[in-house]
């Protein structure tokens, strides 16, 4: 499997300088992936990795943001410590909310 | 609270003298996927007691505060105090530590390069974007972008360049690839004709690229009746 | 088992290579959580200095403890030794910090 994440000297065309400020929602995912750290629960390098495992189509496709929420949720499943079924039933719950924006 | 700007206070966080940067318009207001999944994942981690709300409330303040007017400060000091310079060259979270800095959180070591007039420092993480955030916040964009991260490695003078940076070749430019558990951050040359200035007076010059690599400090200007001058290029 | 062998398969009490040294990055490829860039795998470098004991990163990523420690090192390479179209000075140079078990003596830089 391709390392695409390896991306040291690959092609690559000019550098795209505007500033974007994180929402809220991207702040979260930093201060959760700074919890679970914190709290001996995921590892920088476990979710790196998991990073490296997203497969390259999502991996670009996906901002800074959101391939770590996706690597973070992985990882969390893979552990244990929260459940695929859990987790559809609280999507669905948010789903079906009037105003689901925090 | 629908745009998180409006109903943040931000107390003392300097942000380019209150200039707003535009959302990335795919992420404004739509629950896509990945937002979801941040919703669900935090709830169902409150709700398990692993986490608390007010635990994600405090280290996102803890993030939002963290701007790069810290960096400022560590280099206005260096620039002041040769002793904290070494110290600083010598252990950077350490000199941060005594300078007040809350460093516990992260568990990196803070390396500081030195620019010189024969030395250019450029920093970049190839694999991911590591960043020193304890010091300089969040990275911009750029730095997190495949651009970026393909290019600072072998074509540094080029994509210096694009930063509107020439580098003599008598200069030689020395990029960090932070693949490790080390945060690099770039100490800038002092500007010439700082030498009148104040600690806070040099910390208001120095520019978050500055200690990235992909800018440099303009000579120092004063300008007539009290206003000081600022450095030309972005924060 | 020479000395240098036995130093490297001891606890972390002494970095095989020495601040100076000639070393070389293994070309190996292989899967799982890498910090060793491709692109200089091969490549001739010198040890910048020695940074300190860290757990195996290779190992964190899977849940495991990363023990024993390893050597991590400040190595700095000849930019136009790096890339064959390096356009530059000569005396441009990058550093990467890389993992003992990643390096092998070298006889030039």
């Amino acid at each position: 499997m391709k390392a695409y994440h390896d991306l040291g000297g690959t092609p690559a065309g000019p550098i795209d300088k505007a500033e974007h400020d994180l929402q809220l929602w991207e702040k979260r995912i930093e201060a959760l992936l700074v919890l679970l750290k914190n709290k001996n629960i995921l590892r920088v390098d476990e979710n790196r990795r998991g990073l490296e495992s997203l497969g390259s189509d999502v991996y670009f496709s996906l901002s800074y943001a959101e391939r770590r929420m996706l690597s973070m949720s992985n990882n969390l499943i893979l552990k244990g410590v929260i459940t695929v079924d859990e987790l559809a039933h609280k999507i669905a719950e948010i789903e079906s909310r009037k105003d689901p924006l925090p | 609270m629908n745009d998180p700007h409006d109903t943040h206070d931000h107390g003392d966080h300097t942000h380019g003298a209150g200039h707003r940067h535009p959302f990335q318009p795919d992420h404004d207001d739509m629950l896509t996927y990945p937002r979801k999944l941040e919703m669900a994942v935090r709830e169902l981690l409150i709700e398990k007691g692993i986490i608390t709300a007010d635990e994600v409330r405090k280290v996102v303040e803890d993030i939002e505060s963290r701007t790069p007017e810290g960096g400022a400060r560590v280099v206005a000091r260096a620039w002041t105090d040769p002793k904290f310079k070494q110290a600083l060259l010598e252990d950077g979270t350490e000199a941060c530590v005594s300078m007040g800095f809350e460093m516990a959180l992260y568990d990196v070591k803070l390396t500081v390069v030195e620019n010189t007039p024969q030395v250019h420092n450029l920093i970049v993480c190839t694999l991911c974007s590591c960043y020193p955030r304890m010091l300089l916040g969040l990275p911009p964009a750029w730095y997190k972008s495949r651009a970026y991260r393909s290019r600072a490695v072998n074509e540094p003078r080029a994509v210096l360049r694009e930063f509107g940076l020439e580098v003599p070749d008598a200069v030689t430019v020395r990029v960090h690839d932070s693949t490790a558990d080390l945060r690099y951050l770039v100490l800038p040359m002092r500007p010439a004709g700082s030498e009148d200035l104040s600690e806070e007076e040099l910390t208001a010059l120095v520019t978050r690229d500055s200690m990235i690599g992909t800018a440099v400090l303009q000579p120092f200007k004063a300008e007539k009746e009290g206003r000081k001058g600022r450095s030309t290029d972005a924060r | 088992m020479s000395a240098a062998a036995a130093i490297r398969t001891a606890m972390p009490e002494a970095p095989a290579f020495k601040q100076g040294q000639s070393v070389r990055v293994l070309k190996v490829d292989a899967p799982g959580h890498i910090r060793t860039p491709r692109y200089i795998r091969g490549k001739n470098g010198v040890i910048e200095r020695f940074v300190g004991f860290f757990k195996n990163p290779e190992e964190l990523a899977y849940g495991r403890s990363g023990l024993p420690m390893r050597a991590l090192y400040r190595v700095r390479f000849v930019q136009s030794h790096v890339w064959p179209d390096y356009r530059g000075a000569a005396a441009d140079t990058i550093d990467i910090d890389l993992y003992e078990h990643w390096l092998q003596p070298a006889k030039t830089a």
